[in-house]
Parts: structure tokens; C-alpha cells; sequence
């Protein structure tokens, strides 16, 4: 977000609603979800989402660790979101900095929002996301692939958890930014929608926006949810659908 | 998924049948599990690979950023190698400060690459005693079912042979340019499961070993590195037989590393 | 039908189950699994996951911890389980527990009761409950512990009949095997092969074949496989899920290989 280096500004919009990749102003980044990418973990999930790669892992419910964090009465959620050395342009320190523990803490919430962590007492999810390449809604394909991990590992919850980042480029309200559109667009805002009760468990936002805009914004980022909610669910039915009598030969 | 307690007849059992020569996936005591190498995994690193050794997974990126050379070596630029054995990886792994056993991997793909003399060093520097290339290599483990030193030097080798060194980016040349790599050195971990030492352990032959031995060669057939770890024992007679079966392995996982290249 | 969490599922006047949960009159499914009817309930079994105790089921843990008077086991739940010394059939004064059982030694228990708090009680106090010696533990998911041992125990009949192996499944996804090393590895393999695979259908052709084409050659052992002859006595003091009548009530309604496939377009938009 901001004005990075102030150099020179890309066209983000052309005149006829095109944005930089060539994407309208609601159309998302291809998005690849594969459920079950890992051996060691309880659930897990990969996703692919225009250039961003991110695994996610579940762990537990499980004993939790260390000890003083456990609730008599819940689990507790634990999120640990982070980004490789390699996943950005300039290097990044190995490590969890400020921005990362943040997002984990939001991540956190938004999942205890709709875990029924109550027929868990005392134990831990642990809840693990490696951002493995980076290209601007990392916290959103994270809060994806970390939802789809959790529906594999079992874990009993209101609904999965769609999410996608909503921008200002350009002046128009547009789904989904890539890295130019949120480095030098007017604003950014993502969200994760509980499509079961149509509220958001998370929100931020940094930049400019009207009223009149931010409504809209709102409105795309929900129905772009919807959207990836199908392809979240299509990734669960693909590992776990039985294949048909007649199709596998054997 | 592993357990997080070990049961202790299942250690019996996997020495049992490494009595008879067997192993519990049905391998032979020499045999690899299936190895694939798959570079250019991540577009945002400089080189990148991506590495299975059967169910264990490694990524592996580089990246160059100009530096300064060390005074002692005002002609080199500066290698770093960092493994990171992160808590999604494994059930026995919690977050926090990295684990000895993040730091002894991180340290023995470290010493390969630069006992193999795998980059010239001597090409990173840009100004003698002025500036130079700073060279990281930072192995991601994602799925740890064992062998992870080898899996990680085969992926940051694999990566580095596919590295781009973004001169152009960083204005210090016109172009970018191709990383060389001069040696490539493969490691090969065996582990004592009683009289039998059996080569790529998996996570619970790991926790059934009684001992374990890292050998590092290159394609010259050099030894150049070597590390014994975990409780037990080697005799002069078993480094040289492991010395031996690590040469020929060497060899064979070099050609899968190679032949994957785009 | 597979649902998944946060689908509405049709209720059909049924109360909800496990799996599942009620806002404002409908009914959503809050697990991966199998929608099963039984009725007064409508339920959601689960495909994936953590074993979750219930009382009287028989499972294999191993000790993960010794106090001065219980053990906690890994019994692969969410939490672990304490096993009081008094809940053995051994003599243990307070204190002398590691003398009976250390870490990493491997049981069969039974759950006794679970309580609020998300304690599991287990007992080692009853038929075929007891420490195990000798043999292997192979671990699948809880939720293919059905497939594993076959309708009414034909499953373990196939693979013991084949390997002259002893099978005992705990109903946590733990199965003990027992037998000679290769007898052992064998079992491991078809274990692992109905834990990947086991929601295709032809599993027991599959798991039979397999068995066919690793038979020991003869000079390396001596487990003549009686093909379709009357299955060997069952192990007689091990239990064995599904004979003895502690499997889950899923067992029986889960015949193998005939869930009916996907809908094709289900959830296109």
C-alpha cells in the first residue's frame, strides 16, 4: 500500500475498464485449490492464487503448548502465518515480524469466529501458514488455504471461510488487487465472509475511500467471497468424492 | 501423520525387519524412496527448487543482494544458508527460536556447499573490498517424513543451478546473468538400525536409529563433508562402506537433479 | 452424500446430530462427512480427522508421560488420556507406576467415561485390554476403521487368512499386528493401502491380490496360506473390532464400496 518509490505510476485502468493484467474491475486471479497437500499434517491445503503460493497446515485438536495458554472451557486457536525468506522481491529476514504476528492475531480471530471450539476444551488448533510466493493478498489466499486445511483435519465449524482483498484504482472499486494495484492503487481492503450467515469475521482497511465507495467495495468483496467459497468447496469434494464404479479401471 | 510419542514395538519392529534386510515401506536397505526435483518452483526467489523424497518435501530459494566483502576476503562475495524447520512441517516441531536440529541441517548443507566449492565465489564479487553478491539460500522444510539433510542440499544445489543473478536489478550490469555452478555435491544419510545401516531413513526410522552418518560428494568423487549424528556408533569399517554406497547414490540423485532441468 | 461444513442439509424433521448444528430452523452440516439419517437424528459422519473418544470404545495408546499415579496415553485424540494405576489389573503402589509402564510402551484400553472438561477415563480392567508385547502398531484414520475390518470382521478375516498375521483394530485408527516380520510388513501395506484408498470400491479385491502377489516365497517362511479354506482361529486374546461387538454403529450401515458416487454438477453455480 502507498506510495512506494513514487516513481513512475502504471496505468492501472485503461479507458475501457481494463485493469493491468487485462482483468475487469470484478474479476478475480485464476485460483487453484488443492485439499490434502501434506503427509504430516491432521488437515492441510496449497493454494495457488494469481502469483501468490501458499500452504497451509492444521494441527489438533491437540494438547496445548505451551501449557498457560489453554482455556477450561474451549480450544484455543493458534495461527501462525509467515512469509519464506524467497516470497518477496527483497529478501525478508526469516522470522515473524510485526505485519506477520498481526495478520496471525487477525487470522486467529476470524477462525474462533466460526470453530465450535467448545467441544474442545483445553486443547489446541493450531493453525499454520507458509506464504511460499508473494504477490499482494497473501493474508486472503492464507485465510483460504488455512480454511479448506481445517474442513480436511475435521475440525467442526459454522462454514468455511472465504476471503479476498477489494481496492481503489485507478478511482474504480476492483476485486482481488495483484502486487502493482495495492502497491500504487487508493485503497485496499480485505475481508473473510461467513457465506452461511453473510457476515464478515475479518476486515481491514488502509487508504481512501467515500461512504458511497466503500459500500460498493463491500458488495464486490462479498459476491468475489461467494465465488471463491464454490472453488473451496470443489477442492474438499475433489479429495474426498468416490470415484464412480465405471471410471477407474482397477 | 506420525505420532507424536514414538511406540516403542514399533522401533523393535522396524530393527526386526532391518535384520532381515527389509524395511517397513517394502524398500531395500540401499534404496532411495521415489526423488523428484522440480526447479524454478517460486518465481519471487532468484532459484528455486522444489524437492520430494517420498513423502518429504523441501523448498529451496535463493536470493542475491549486493553486499560488502568480508575483510579477509576481498575478492569473494558471501554465501548464507538458513534451514528452517517451521511447525507446519512435522507434529513434533513448535514455534519458536530455531531447534538445534534446525541449525545442525542448516549447518551441514552449509558446509557441502561451500567444502564442494559449488559457487565460485570469487565471480560474486562485483569491486574488490567494495562490493560484492551476498548469496542466501533458504531451505523451507513444508513436510518432514524424514532425511532432511539430504532432501535440503539436493533442493538449495538444484535451486542454485537454476539462480539468475539480478545484476540488472540491482544496476550493477546490464544484464542478468546465470549463477554457475561449479561442483555439485549431494549428501546421503544412513542410519544404524542395529547391524544393518540402511540409507534415506524415514521419520520413524530416524526415531528408531542408533545412530546416523551424513556423507557429502561431488561429481569428482571428492569427499566433502560428513557429519555423524544422533546416539550411536560407526566403526572405521562401516564410514568407508557408507562412503562407498554415497558415492554411487551421488551419482544417481546428481542425474534426477539434472535431468529435471527445463 | 458427502456434505460439507456450512452446507444446509435436509433435515426432514430430524433433530440435529453430531455433525452438525441449527440456526433458525435449518439444519447445517459443521463436519466433512457422510450425511446418515438415524433417525431421531440426522448426523454428519466424519471422513477426516482426529479419533474422537466415546465411552466403551476399545483403543491402542502409547505412554507419553508417567506421573506417580497414572500414565497419559497417546491414543492419537485431541487431548491425552489418563490411565490411573488403578485401572490396571497390576498391584502398582503410588509412585511405582514406571515400573509396570514407561513411554513408548503401547496398550489396549477401553474408555471408561469423558467428562466435560474433555478428559478421556480409559481402563486396562477387562477382556483383551492389557499391554502389548511383540508386533507393530500401523496407524490409519479413525474414520476408515470400518473399511479396515470388513463387514462383520470379513476384512481382518482376508488379511489374516492370507499372512496367518494377527490383526487387533483399535477403534482410534491403531491397528496392532503381530506375526513374522515380513507377516508384519505385509499387513502394514494393505493397511496403508485401505487407508489411502479405501473409499474406492473393489477394496477387498484389491487387498486380496496384493496378498496374492507378495505370498513368501517358500524357503523364507512358514505361513502356508490357506486360500479360500475356513479362516484361521481369530487371535484368541486379542479382541478383534467387529467380533466382539465394540466396532461403531457405523460398521454395519457403511457397506463397502456402495456410497453412491457424486452427483456430477452438484456444486457448480
Amino acid at each position: 500500500m502507498g506510495n512506494v518509490g513514487a516513481k513512475e505510476v502504471p496505468v492501472l485502468l485503461t479507458p475501457d475498464g481494463r485493469r493491468i493484467d487485462g482483468r475487469r474491475l470484478d474479476e478475480l486471479r485464476p485460483i487453484q485449490i488443492r485439499a490434502g497437500a501434506l503427509h504430516q499434517a491432521d488437515g492441510s491445503a496449497f493454494v495457488e492464487w494469481g502469483q501468490n503460493k501458499v500452504m497451509a497446515a492444521v494441527y489438533g485438536p491437540r494438547e496445548v503448548h505451551p501449557r498457560h495458554l489453554q482455556q477450561n472451557n474451549k480450544a484455543v486457536i493458534q495461527c501462525r502465518y509467515n512469509m519464506a525468506a524467497f516470497s518477496v522481491d527483497e529478501r525478508k529476514r526469516p522470522g515473524l515480524d510485526r505485519r506477520s504476528q498481526e495478520i496471525s492475531k487477525v487470522i486467529a480471530e476470524a477462525f474462533e469466529s466460526v470453530v465450535f471450539a467448545e467441544e474442545f476444551p483445553r486443547t489446541s488448533i493450531d493453525v499454520y501458514i507458509e506464504v511460499l510466493q508473494a504477490n499482494a493478498g497473501t493474508r486472503c489466499a492464507g485465510l483460504v488455504a488455512a480454511s479448506v486445511a481445517l474442513a480436511d483435519a475435521g475440525i467442526p465449524m459454522v462454514d468455511l471461510l472465504p476471503a479476498v482483498a477489494v481496492g481503489k484504482v485507478g478511482g474504480a472499486i476492483a476485486l482481488d488487487l495483484r502486487k502493482e494495484e495495492d502497491n500504487f492503487g487508493e485503497a485496499d481492503l480485505p475481508m473473510a465472509l461467513v457465506p452461511q450467515s453473510g457476515r464478515l469475521v475479518l476486515l481491514q482497511m488502509e487508504g481512501h475511500m467515500t461512504e458511497e465507495e466503500l459500500a460498493q467495495a463491500l458488495e464486490l468483496g462479498v459476491s468475489g467471497c461467494r465465488a471463491i467459497y464454490e472453488k473451496m468447496k470443489a477442492a474438499l469434494r475433489e479429495r474426498y468424492s468416490i470415484t464412480p464404479p465405471s471410471g477407474g479401471a482397477a | 501423520m506420525s505420532e507424536e510419542v514414538a511406540a516403542e514395538i514399533r522401533t523393535t519392529h522396524i530393527l526386526d525387519l532391518a535384520a532381515e534386510g527389509r524395511r517397513l515401506d517394502g524398500r531395500g536397505p540401499d534404496e532411495y524412496r521415489k526423488v523428484t526435483v522440480e526447479p524454478g518452483f517460486v518465481a519471487s526467489a532468484d532459484g528455486s527448487a522444489l524437492v520430494h523424497f517420498g513423502e518429504t518435501m523441501v523448498l529451496a530459494g535463493i536470493k542475491l543482494e549486493p553486499g560488502k566483502p568480508f575483510p579477509d576476503t576481498p575478492n569473494a562475495g558471501v554465501l548464507s544458508t538458513n534451514a528452517e524447520l517451521i511447525p507446519l512441517s512435522n507434529p513434533t516441531f513448535e514455534p519458536g527460536p530455531p531447534q538445534p536440529g534446525a541449525i545442525e541441517v542448516s549447518r551441514v548443507v552449509d558446509r557441502a556447499i561451500r567444502a564442494a566449492e559449488t559457487i565460485d565465489l570469487e565471480r560474486l564479487c562485483v569491486t574488490p573490498s567494495e562490493q560484492c553478491w551476498t548469496c542466501f539460500t533458504d531451505v523451507h522444510v513444508l513436510d518432514h517424513s524424514g532425511n532432511l539433510i539430504d532432501a535440503s542440499l539436493l533442493a538449495a544445489v538444484s535451486a542454485l543451478a537454476h539462480t539468475t543473478v539480478p545484476a540488472k536489478r540491482f544496476g550493477i550490469a546490464e544484464a542478468d546473468y546465470p549463477l554457475q555452478v561449479q561442483h555439485f555435491p549431494i549428501e546421503c544419510t544412513f542410519v544404524r538400525l542395529g547391524d544393518a545401516i540402511v540409507v534415506d531413513p524415514t521419520f520413524d526410522e530416524e526415531r528408531a536409529a542408533q545412530g546416523r552418518i551424513t556423507v557429502a560428494t561431488d561429481e569428482t568423487r571428492r569427499i566433502v563433508a560428513m557429519q555423524k549424528g544422533l546416539v550411536g556408533a560407526f566403526s572405521p569399517d562401516d564410514v568407508k562402506e557408507v562412503v562407498r554406497r554415497a558415492l554411487v547414490h551421488g551419482e544417481r540423485l546428481r542425474a534426477v537433479a539434472k535431468g529435471d532441468r527445463p | 452424500m458427502l456434505v460439507l461444513p456450512g452446507e444446509e442439509i435436509p433435515s426432514q424433521g430430524l433433530k440435529p446430530g453430531p455433525g452438525t448444528y441449527r440456526v433458525g430452523g435449518k439444519v447445517y452440516a459443521s463436519i466433512l462427512g457422510l450425511l446418515s439419517p438415524r433417525p431421531p437424528f440426522v448426523q454428519v459422519i466424519p471422513l477426516s480427522g482426529r479419533y474422537i473418544p466415546r465411552p466403551r470404545d476399545v483403543v491402542i495408546g502409547t505412554v507419553a508421560d508417567v506421573q506417580s499415579t497414572f500414565w497419559l496415553l497417546d491414543i492419537g485424540a485431541p487431548r491425552w488420556a489418563p490411565l490411573h494405576m488403578t485401572g490396571t489389573p497390576w498391584k502398582v503402589e503410588v509412585g511405582e507406576t514406571e515400573r509396570f509402564l514407561k513411554v513408548g510402551d503401547s496398550v489396549v484400553v477401553q474408555v471408561e467415561n469423558l467428562d466435560p472438561t474433555g478428559r478421556i477415563g480409559v481402563t486396562m480392567n477387562g477382556e483383551g485390554l492389557g499391554k502389548l508385547e511383540g508386533g507393530t502398531i500401523v496407524t490409519v484414520s479413525p474414520a476408515r476403521v470400518p473399511r479396515v475390518v470388513g463387514r462383520s470382521g470379513s476384512m481382518i478375516q482376508t488379511i489374516t487368512r492370507h499372512t496367518g498375521a494377527q490383526v487387533a483394530v483399535g477403534q482410534n485408527g491403531r491397528v496392532w499386528v503381530g506375526g513374522s516380520p515380513d507377516a508384519i510388513r505385509r499387513v502394514s501395506a494393505v493397511l496403508w493401502m485401505i487407508d489411502e484408498d479405501g473409499q474406492r470400491p473393489g477394496l477387498t479385491e484389491r487387498v486380496e491380490s496384493y496378498l496374492l502377489a507378495t505370498l513368501p516365497t517358500s524357503e523364507s517362511g512358514r505361513e502356508e496360506p490357506k486360500l479360500g479354506g475356513a479362516p484361521r482361529e481369530p487371535p484368541a486374546e486379542r479382541f478383534v473390532a467387529g467380533d466382539d461387538g465394540l466396532a461403531t454403529p457405523e460398521e454395519a450401515e457403511e457397506p463397502e464400496g456402495e456410497e453412491e458416487p457424486e452427483e456430477p454438477g452438484a456444486d457448480q453455480d
